[in-house]
């Protein structure tokens, strides 16, 4: 298959994933699109890594996914303390800093 | 021709200094106040016995050699720009010993007059004194106009501290805040024209410039302008018309100091600058002519104001304002001779006359000559004093004041200066008629019943023996000087070639005022109040008692001209300056208002913003930038 298809995957994901960001109200939604997006890097490396036959890609993409791991344990617990403080993860209500 | 050692008259100068640094430096001592007043009696006189000395040292010279010692100044690039230093010529010798006499013959005299003042005030009169003194010292030794300028300012300062002495009194305050700034008014042309002078010639120095006068090479453009600003500081100083509406209200300060500020510090000072750069002045034949127009005027107008004023101070003043004008009249008209001859006779007996008058108001407790009479049988010495200054005043021979009237009357004559001269001769006949006024009014009219009067009588008479002992010692000093200038003139050193008719018409004009003063205020024939009731005299008395309208007009121009430009001043501040300041922050306001609503506080619409922004990035990098 040729790189432009992975690529074409990627970008879509992407949008996907940002959309989700952008619209979502539930900041575990927001939290979601935001895996998407790292998601839709991870395949740009590994089919650029693929298509140079270059291991560095795959390394970095590795080191996307941990990340991303601890990105999510620590949005998840922000989400949670939130939760508690103003009874309410939606994102409309969360303005405080608003002009 | 004579030159003096520069080392006596920087003694002479530095002895008043040394008392004003110490009276002012050590607060203990300027408390003490009688102690301050001794310490500078006791420098005053060291300075005039070294004055005293200088002018009997003095070695003769030639017209050429040019006297003075002078230590570079200001240094710059191209040499120094000013010099200091002394100038001790016959001019300045003269100068020494009248400033030195009279300073010391005050302040002997003020140790008496201001006994009730308390301490701490005597010191700063003082501090004041020796200040002032130390101020016209520095001034006539000047050998430049830089120099000259800056002791010329601390006159005017040290006359502005003496006339606001007591300074509690709103009226002392206005006065010495208007003599302060009419007398600048003065200044300002004063110090225009000597920096234009500078710029033309490069030099403040007397001797420099006189030398170049001296070889016609002052021809610069623009030197009657010049001359002109430089004599409007003597206008403002001496009191000419007219600015001279400062020094009837300097009468403010004490009877002491006015006596200083007429006869030897603040009012010679413009007329000392005349004389001094004369041959300056003498380039500009034009400016010399309107010297002695306007001082000829300022002599009669002073002399009619005089005639209707009831302070016994302010007719003093009045005549010192008049006499004034003769001194500038004959450095006019050439004979700057005459008018400092004048300058050093007026000097002496206009400071007898003052603190005999500073006598008269202490025995009755007022300024108003209506309000006093027969201190003569009471006082006989005072009356003595008193009339002896008044006939030096009114030109009666042999006492000082004919001798120099008449050099006065003469050059002014010579010069062809036919109307001023007929002035001239009018004021010396009101001379004569006010000052007998004043002697009748406050010697020999009837003692008034009210209590004024009736204070002296029931007390007995007591006047101080300073005060009474300075009087007569001014007396004496004025009719020894009288004496010497008789001799003089019959030895025929005097001004010989004036014509013979001039002595006899300036006596018979004395004679004659005097006469005509005697017989309206003693025998009241004419009756004075009918007189002033005949047409002319009445409303030239009404004028003369309003000043001419001087004082109206200047307040008039100080409201219309000075308040109308500040109101629009004004007015453009609060509008248009304001305004702007104000709509630009209203408009902040009102911006920032709609601004803020961009900020929602939700991320989501930040990250719109991101998204928006790198979409727009990315279509820039692929098409925008190619």
């Amino acid at each position: 298959m040729p790189l432009n298809a992975y690529l074409t995957l990627a970008a879509l994901v992407f949008a996907i994933g940002l959309f989700g960001v952008l619209t979502r109200r539930n900041a575990v939604g927001i939290l979601l699109g935001i895996e998407l997006m790292l998601n839709a890097v991870n395949i740009n490396l590994v089919a650029f890594a693929r298509f140079h036959g270059d291991v560095t890609g795959l390394v970095f993409a590795l080191f996307t996914i941990a990340i991303t791991v601890a990105e999510v344990a620590v949005g998840l617990a922000i989400v949670i303390v939130i939760f508690r403080v103003r009874r309410t993860v939606e994102a409309d209500h969360l303005d405080l800093l608003r002009g | 021709m004579r030159a003096g050692s520069p080392a006596l008259a920087l003694t002479v100068l530095a002895l008043p200094f040394l008392a004003w640094t110490l009276i002012a430096l050590v607060p203990p001592l300027r408390r003490a106040g009688r102690v301050a007043g001794l310490l500078g009696i006791a420098a005053m006189g060291a300075a005039f016995i070294v004055a005293a000395l200088a002018w009997l040292g003095a070695a003769p010279r030639t017209a050429a050699e040019h006297p003075a010692v002078t230590w570079t100044w200001i240094p710059a690039d191209a040499g120094a720009m000013a010099t200091v230093g002394v100038l001790v010529d016959e001019v300045a010798l003269a100068m020494l010993l009248l400033v030195t006499l009279v300073s010391l013959l005050v302040q002997v005299y003020s140790l008496a007059y201001m006994a009730d003042e308390p301490g701490p005030s005597l010191g700063r009169y003082y501090a004041y004194h020796s200040l002032f003194a130390f101020s016209m010292l520095g001034l006539v030794l000047a050998p430049g106009f830089l120099q000259m300028f800056v002791f010329w300012e601390l006159v005017g300062l040290c006359s502005y501290l003496l006339i606001g002495f007591w300074y509690d009194r709103p009226s002392a305050a206005r006065a010495a805040v208007k003599a302060f700034w009419i007398t600048k008014l003065g200044d300002l042309g004063f110090i225009t024209g000597i920096v234009m002078l500078w710029g033309a010639t490069g030099t403040f120095d007397f001797g420099e410039l006189f030398r170049l006068a001296g070889q016609g090479a002052l021809a610069i453009e623009g030197l009657g302008t010049i001359m002109f600003l430089v004599y409007l500081g003597a206008v403002g100083k001496s009191a000419q018309f007219p600015l001279h509406v400062w020094l009837p209200d300097a009468m403010e300060g004490p009877t002491p100091v006015s006596a200083l500020i007429h006869a030897a510090t603040m009012v010679t000072a413009g007329v000392f600058m005349v004389v001094r750069a004369f041959p300056l002045f003498a380039l500009v034949p034009d400016l010399l002519v309107l010297i002695a127009w306007v001082g000829a005027v300022t002599a009669l107008l002073a002399a009619t104001m005089a005639c209707v004023e009831s302070d016994v101070k302010r007719v003093l003043a009045y005549s010192t304002v008049s006499q004034l004008g003769y001194m500038m009249a004959a450095a006019g008209a050439g004979a700057a001779a005459a008018a400092f001859a004048h300058l050093l006779t007026h000097g002496v007996f206009k400071a007898l006359l003052f603190l005999g008058a500073g006598v008269v108001i202490h025995v009755f407790h007022t300024n108003d000559m209506f309000r006093m009479g027969g201190l003569w049988r009471r006082a006989p010495w005072v009356g003595g004093a008193f009339g002896v200054g008044t006939l030096a005043l009114a030109g009666i021979p042999p006492l000082p004041g004919f001798y120099s009237k008449e050099a006065v009357l003469g050059g002014v004559l010579e010069a062809g200066l036919t109307w001023p001269f007929v002035l001239l001769a009018l004021t010396a006949f009101l001379t004569a008629f006010y000052m007998t006024r004043a002697v009748v009014l406050v010697f020999f009219a009837r003692p008034h019943a009210g209590p004024a009067a009736g204070h002296g009588h029931d007390h007995g008479l007591h006047v101080p023996a300073l005060m009474d002992g300075v009087c007569r010692l001014l007396a004496l000093i004025t009719i020894g000087l009288g004496g010497w200038m008789t001799v003089q003139a019959l030895r025929g050193h005097g001004d010989a070639h004036a014509p013979g008719w001039l002595m006899a018409l300036s006596l018979g004009l004395a004679v004659g005022g005097i006469a005509l003063g005697w017989s309206a205020y003693q025998r009241g024939v004419p009756d004075p109040r009918r007189l002033a009731g005949v047409i002319p005299l009445s409303l030239i008395g009404a004028a003369a008692r309003r000043g001419y309208g001087l004082d109206a007009l200047y307040a008039g121009l100080y409201r219309a001209a000075l308040l109308g430009f500040s109101r629009v001043i004004g007015w453009l501040d609060r509008y248009v300056v304001d305004g702007i300041l104000n709509a630009l922050s209203a408009w902040t306001l009102r911006a920032g208002d709609v601004l803020r609503r961009l900020q929602t506080g939700l991320a989501q619409d930040y990250l719109y913003g991101v998204a928006l922004g790198v979409l727009v990035l990315l279509i820039w990098a692929q098409w925008g930038a190619s």
